[in-house]
């Protein structure tokens, strides 16, 4: 579905990426795992179009969209929810998640996404007519995951959902995640919970130092030597 | 106490015009974040459009109004097209500012060049005929301001609370890098906000121009004043433009009558400076948004 071959990227005169090569199949559910610095975010931000890659290629369903606007590819179907949320503080839940079915593609099932979307997330029908700005994080990440969900993904990428959650929240968190992968949309997730994460996930990518150092499915890699000693800290 | 009732309805509807000035400054900046020195021009345009419409094809100015509207809608889509989006990725955020001053400057000579610097009255056509109200008389023309005021900014409330359009462009406000992520093409929402904030402007030159002759510099009075209303209600805030406008109206109509004419400015601005040193974010402004 979706490939990425020998991509590099990075920000002005910085390479954050040396070529790296990463394939998600339809269905499936991959992570990348990795230090702080390692270029996770980079990869999504590369992919969501927001980054432009200075070499290879990034095809999905065969066309390549590595030269894309990133409203061209939300068009094609892949929708990342970044990182810190990123929510439209001073608009209400509703109209964020209105925002998230703003191509023409989902804009005319908004009516029925929603309903599905609240039925995932109970808590958030609660909140629709408050301010994004003023709940709390743990209600800011699942209004980021429902916005996404919004735009009904053919592929979902996930940037460090539990980033800064205390951890009840990012229980819940992974719940969702859970939930939302058992509904069959293909998911790419980085997370900095590498347990949770690999035993979520169908395959699993290293990324370390900008460049792809192991590959394997989610339940090889935990029982990896170094990977259980560089991120599990077994 | 009828002087004072008087010159506060003066005042009003005299807001209603700035009103609509400012909304379409407030727009652009709260929005692309870019303080639009070439405003004023583009209703200096405007009115002198208005003159000769009037005096060349005999029409009414607000028959003229809606066809004002579209082609400053269409100058303003322009400007940001190929003047400002070249330079959106600039290193430096004040190029695009810098150009506005360019514009404006351009414009002014340009006006000076096919017109001169004579004044051109608009023939007022029953604009100002007033309607008396047992001792007060209102200006026919200025009621019309003031409804138009009224009408503009309770019209681009709804655009903006109730259409994708509208909801897209307070997105793009609220957070440019989230916006893109739901699909909506940035630089197309910028193109579109120059478009509607100089629409505005195409209106009140339409209803301005019977009233106040055209000149090269006649867009500076204004908007210069259009700028104390924006800071005064909140950069970037429609409701905050609206009740600013009807605030400097009654300042300027007042302060003309109760201080002195020539010192109406110097009562305003002085305003502007203690708005800017005791009260920045104005009256209805949230500071900026998350970027």
């Amino acid at each position: 579905m979706l490939t990425l071959h020998e991509v590099r990227a990075g920000y002005g005169r910085t390479t954050i990426l040396h070529g790296i090569d990463v394939t998600v199949g339809a269905g499936e559910v991959v992570t990348i795992v990795g230090a702080n610095g390692a270029g996770k975010t980079t990869t999504l931000r590369t992919i969501a179009g927001l980054v432009r890659p200075t070499a290879g290629r990034i095809t999905f369903e065969g066309e390549e969209i590595g030269r894309l606007t990133p409203h061209e590819v939300v068009a094609r179907g892949i929708t990342l929810i970044p990182e810190g949320r990123q929510l439209f503080p001073f608009m209400t839940v509703r109209d964020n998640l209105r925002m998230g079915a703003y191509t023409p593609h989902a804009r005319g099932r908004m009516a029925q996404t929603m309903d599905e979307v609240m039925d995932l997330f109970p808590r958030v029908r609660e909140k629709l007519e408050q301010h994004a700005g003023s709940l709390s994080g743990g209600e800011q990440q699942m209004v980021a995951i429902a916005r996404g969900l919004m735009a009904r993904p053919k592929l979902l990428m996930f940037d460090e959902p539990s980033l800064g959650l205390a951890p009840i929240i990012v229980k819940q968190v992974f719940d969702v995640v859970e939930r939302i992968v058992a509904t069959g949309v293909t998911v790419l997730l980085v997370e900095q919970n590498v347990f949770r994460t690999l035993s979520l996930a169908d395959r699993g990518y290293v990324l370390e130092n900008g460049e792809i150092v192991m590959t394997d499915t989610g339940a090889a890699l935990l029982r990896d030597d170094h990977v259980r000693r560089a991120y599990l800290g077994i | 106490m009828e002087t004072f009732v008087q010159l506060v309805l003066n005042g009003l509807m005299l807001g209603g015009l700035f009103a609509i000035i400012s909304v379409g400054l407030t727009l652009i900046f709260g929005i692309i974040r870019l303080v639009n020195f070439a405003h004023g021009e583009l209703l200096m345009v405007g009115m002198y459009l208005t003159w000769l419409g009037t005096s060349q094809l005999g029409l009414h100015p607000y028959v003229l109004a809606p066809p004002l509207v579209l082609v400053l809608f269409v100058i303003g889509v322009l400007i940001q097209r190929f003047i400002l989006q070249p330079l959106l990725d600039a290193r430096d955020a004040h190029v695009q500012i810098f150009a506005t001053v360019g514009l404006s400057t351009a414009l002014i000579n340009l006006a000076l060049l096919v017109f001169g610097a004579d004044l051109y009255a608009t023939p007022s056509s029953g604009v100002r005929d007033s309607l008396t109200f047992g001792p007060f008389r209102i200006l026919i023309g200025q009621l019309v301001m003031f409804v138009c005021g009224i009408v503009v900014v309770g019209a681009l409330h709804l655009f903006m609370e109730r259409t994708y359009l509208g909801r897209a462009i307070r997105a793009t406000a609220q957070h440019r890098a989230a916006a893109q992520l739901m699909g909506v093409d940035v630089k197309r929402i910028y193109i579109i906000t120059f478009g509607i904030g100089a629409a505005c402007v195409g209106l009140a030159a339409a209803l301005v121009a019977p009233i106040y002759p055209a000149s090269p510099t006649v867009g500076t009075y204004f908007v210069l004043t259009a700028f104390v209303v924006v800071v005064l209600g909140g950069m970037g805030s429609l409701h905050g433009a609206f009740i600013g406008a009807l605030l400097i109206g009654l300042v300027d109509s007042l302060s003309a009558f109760y201080i002195a004419p020539d010192l109406k400015e110097v009562v305003i601005f002085g305003l502007f400076i203690l708005i800017l040193l005791f009260r920045p974010t104005g009256l209805f402004g949230l500071g900026r948004g998350s970027e």
